[in-house]
């Protein structure tokens, strides 16, 4: 069992973690995930490593409400245990100094996101931060993004906090600055990550996008988080999570994602039916 | 010794009607009674020069333990079996016996082969019933071997090595321990129970088995081998292949190992009772002629919802690779075999697979398999309509778990390459069998190739000091 040593609500449905897992948090590095099993009927869900305390041994897992087991699991509390934790998984980011770096983020991507931005700074790049959410009450760590970044910019759709528009305004506001960006890592609802990709290919700009895809048990195992890139079939869990944006087929992977839309649906109705004792029961 | 009478009829291994079974996932085969196995045993000849032991892998003493069960003692029989096997319910549930032990038995070249995969699960299942001995463990040696992966292979190397007093850790990368065992074989073959108690009875004699842990990724092989002395990779195949043609990665497409492990490992047949679900459609097309093809196929027709279900295969029905039994129980439970058959491409709609295009197929010279090649018919293509399609064309080994390990060298399908006699790696102290040093074999190969490098690493840590 793996012990929740701490949890605080991020946003509307959106949750925050603390897990204890002394030897993810001693390996785990920037882009890697873990594959967690709210209970013993649960479905093998992959979260992304938002944040890792080796030394308390804990990792740090985001997770938005949007089906039955991310409902569940937001109904767990500090001193409950998930059944079970595994990882880390993937490949981690490749990292080097490229000069300036602009990571986007946009609601649960901020999870790999802020990983990523650590190793990052770790290298010695300048780092400019853009993170977009709908509206102000939905904004979130964006003190722990100015603590890394040398430059932080929130965009809400709405405009009611930050600049108002798209992360990808955000970006073409900074391409058409003439600021030099070396490097664009993003990580969001697939339609953000293949807007920056499409927004940063006629500028040359390398772009890599931390993917999504569903998957099974995350080791190459079952091939259910498949997705073409450049042509070719790759195992996001094994092969990725992060591909060249640029060469990424987006819209399998959203067709993809969408494959057990009805059956999900229906699991939440059961859900919401039957569970009580939860606050959001 | 007097010339036994040869019986040519077996002892029929009573089974469940096919139209009840296919309601369900609990076991087809019911198996011996006493007094049936007791009956079969006495088919058995009791060569001397025992043709059945040379075909064994693990050369189980055939002949031993069916006397033994023929005189009623069920529990000494298990434990002959076990002298080589310590499966024996599972083996003789899913080992291909006919190509083995059944396929060189004297009585099968004039009858009935001796049932001898149905007497051993009865041994097995006897000897459970009434509780395991434990064997004695010797002295402990102060020896730790890590093993990696808890299918077949690791088993019965984990078995061998704490006999010989070692400690033993397993590391399993999924949530339950078993392997292809619990997430490959449905439980209409195999139940998973037996799967449990044989892990169990692993424990009691003092195995650890660390779940959740992927080797190469919580831990690397170095670091194994920083906290122990020895380490076995028994980490299987699991790689799947995929057909790499239009469509493959339409929504309604998946690999066996995906829909075999969201069904049979994760339960998706009781979603929404638990969480894992799985799609499938009306009609199911399965790629492939394996055995893997039809626990698949099976597995479908068990779905609530599913009216058809085709196993599509490009030679004909005397290339396929499944065990004949396996077929005939495919065929018993309506599946509908289109041989000489190949997918072109899947064709969808709306992002959802529709069909699989297919050409008929016509078998030409022999290939380097020895099997005659199938060669297209020109313009015979057609469409076969279906909502979901799963491939199960065979497997290799996962790379995972040796992934930046530069000593340990690999082959052409990736599959680790070890002394044939040791069964080490190039990486002194590190071994290798089953799936993950042949590519896809059998439970009965690995397991025998867990043996081997038991005795090899015991061998290897007896003659170092650290």
């Amino acid at each position: 069992m793996y012990r929740i040593v701490g949890k605080k609500e991020l946003a509307e449905n959106v949750d925050e973690f603390v897990i204890e897992a002394p030897e993810i948090a001693r390996k785990a590095k920037p882009g890697q995930f873990v594959i967690v099993r709210v209970t013993a009927r649960g479905e093998r869900i992959p979260l992304t490593i938002a944040d890792k305390d080796p030394e308390q041994g804990t990792i740090t897992l985001m997770v938005q409400r949007v089906g039955k087991s991310t409902y569940h699991m937001s109904c767990f509390e500090e001193g409950n245990a998930l059944k079970d934790v595994v990882g880390p998984l993937g490949k981690p980011t490749h990292l080097e100094k490229w000069g300036h770096v602009v990571a986007v983020g946009g609601g649960l991507g901020l999870a790999p996101i802020h990983h990523i931005c650590q190793g990052v700074k770790e290298y010695g790049n300048e780092l400019t931060v853009i993170m977009g959410f709908r509206s102000r009450e939905l904004v979130f760590w964006e003190e722990k993004m100015e603590i890394l970044a040398d430059r932080v910019i929130v965009t809400t759709n709405d405009g009611s906090y930050g600049m108002k528009g798209l992360v990808t305004d955000a970006l073409l506001n900074l391409i058409e600055s003439g600021t030099k960006i070396d490097m664009v890592i993003c990580a969001g609802p697939v339609p953000m990550m293949k807007a920056v990709a499409d927004l940063t290919r006629p500028y040359g700009i390398p772009t890599v996008a931390s993917l999504n895809p569903i998957m099974v048990d995350g080791t190459g195992m079952c091939g259910a988080c498949r997705v073409t890139v450049g042509g070719e079939v790759k195992f996001a869990c094994v092969d990725g999570p992060e591909f060249d944006a640029h060469q990424v087929d987006f819209d399998e992977l959203m067709n993809r994602l969408r494959m057990f839309k009805e059956l999900e649906k229906k699991a939440m109705e059961e859900f919401q039916r039957k569970h009580c004792g939860c606050r959001r029961g | 010794m007097a010339r036994k009478e040869i019986i040519k009829k077996k002892v029929p291994v009573p089974e469940r009607d096919p139209k009840e079974r296919v309601k369900d996932f609990r076991e087809v085969k019911l198996g011996y009674t006493p007094q049936l196995a007791m009956e079969e045993a006495k088919r058995c000849l009791q060569c001397a020069h025992s043709p059945c032991v040379e075909a064994c892998p693990v050369r189980v003493p055939i002949p031993q333990f069916i006397k033994l069960i023929e005189e009623g003692k069920f529990v000494e029989a298990a434990r002959k079996i076990k002298e080589e096997n310590i499966l024996p319910s599972v083996c003789g549930r899913v080992c291909p016996q006919e190509i083995q032990c059944e396929g060189a038995c004297v009585v099968g070249k004039v009858g009935d082969p001796v049932a001898i995969g149905a007497l051993e699960a009865f041994a097995g299942d006897h000897e459970a019933s009434v509780g395991y001995e434990k064997f004695p463990i010797p002295e402990k040696s102060g020896k730790r071997v890590a093993i990696v992966g808890s299918g077949p292979a690791s088993i019965a190397c984990a078995a061998d090595l704490l006999k010989w007093g070692h400690d033993v850790t397993i590391f399993e990368a999924l949530h339950e321990p078993g392997g292809v065992l619990v997430y490959g074989i449905p439980e209409f073959r195999l139940p998973n129970e037996i799967v449990k108690r044989e892990l169990r009875f692993l424990e009691e004699m003092g195995a650890k088995i660390v779940l959740n842990f992927v080797v190469g990724k919580t831990k690397t092989i170095y670091e194994l081998l920083e906290e122990f002395d020895a380490v076995f990779i028994g980490s299987g195949a699991g790689l799947p292949y995929m057909l790499n043609i239009e469509g493959l990665n339409l929504n309604g497409v998946y690999s066996a190992n995906e829909f075999l492990t969201r069904i049979i490992f994760m339960g998706a047949n009781w979603f929404p009772e638990v969480d894992t679900p799985v799609y499938v459609g009306k009609r199911v097309a399965v790629i492939g002629g394996g055995n893997t093809a039809m626990d698949v196929a099976r597995t479908a027709v068990r779905l609530e919802g599913v009216e058809e279900v085709y196993v599509v295969y490009r030679r004909s029905e005397s290339e396929m690779p499944a065990r004949v039994e396996e077929v005939h129980h495919a065929k018993e439970e309506g599946v509908i075999f289109k041989t000489l058959t190949n997918p072109v491409r899947f064709v969808g709609e709306n992002g959802w697979v529709t069909g699989v295009e297919c050409v008929k197929m016509e078998l030409g010279e022999p290939d380097e398999s020895g099997r005659r090649r199938p060669v297209p018919i020109p313009g015979s293509e057609f469409i076969l309509e279906v909502d979901t399609v799963v491939m199960a064309i065979g497997q290799g080994p996962n790379p995972v778990v040796v992934e930046g390990v530069k000593e340990i060298r690999r082959g052409k399908k990736g599959e680790i390459l070890v002394d044939p006699e040791t069964l080490m790696t190039d990486l002194p102290g590190v071994f290798a069998g089953g799936d993950v040093i042949r590519g896809g074999s059998t439970v009965i190969v690995a397991m025998g190739d867990g043996r081997k490098a038991a005795k090899s690493i015991h061998e290897y840590l007896m003659s170092t000091s650290k």
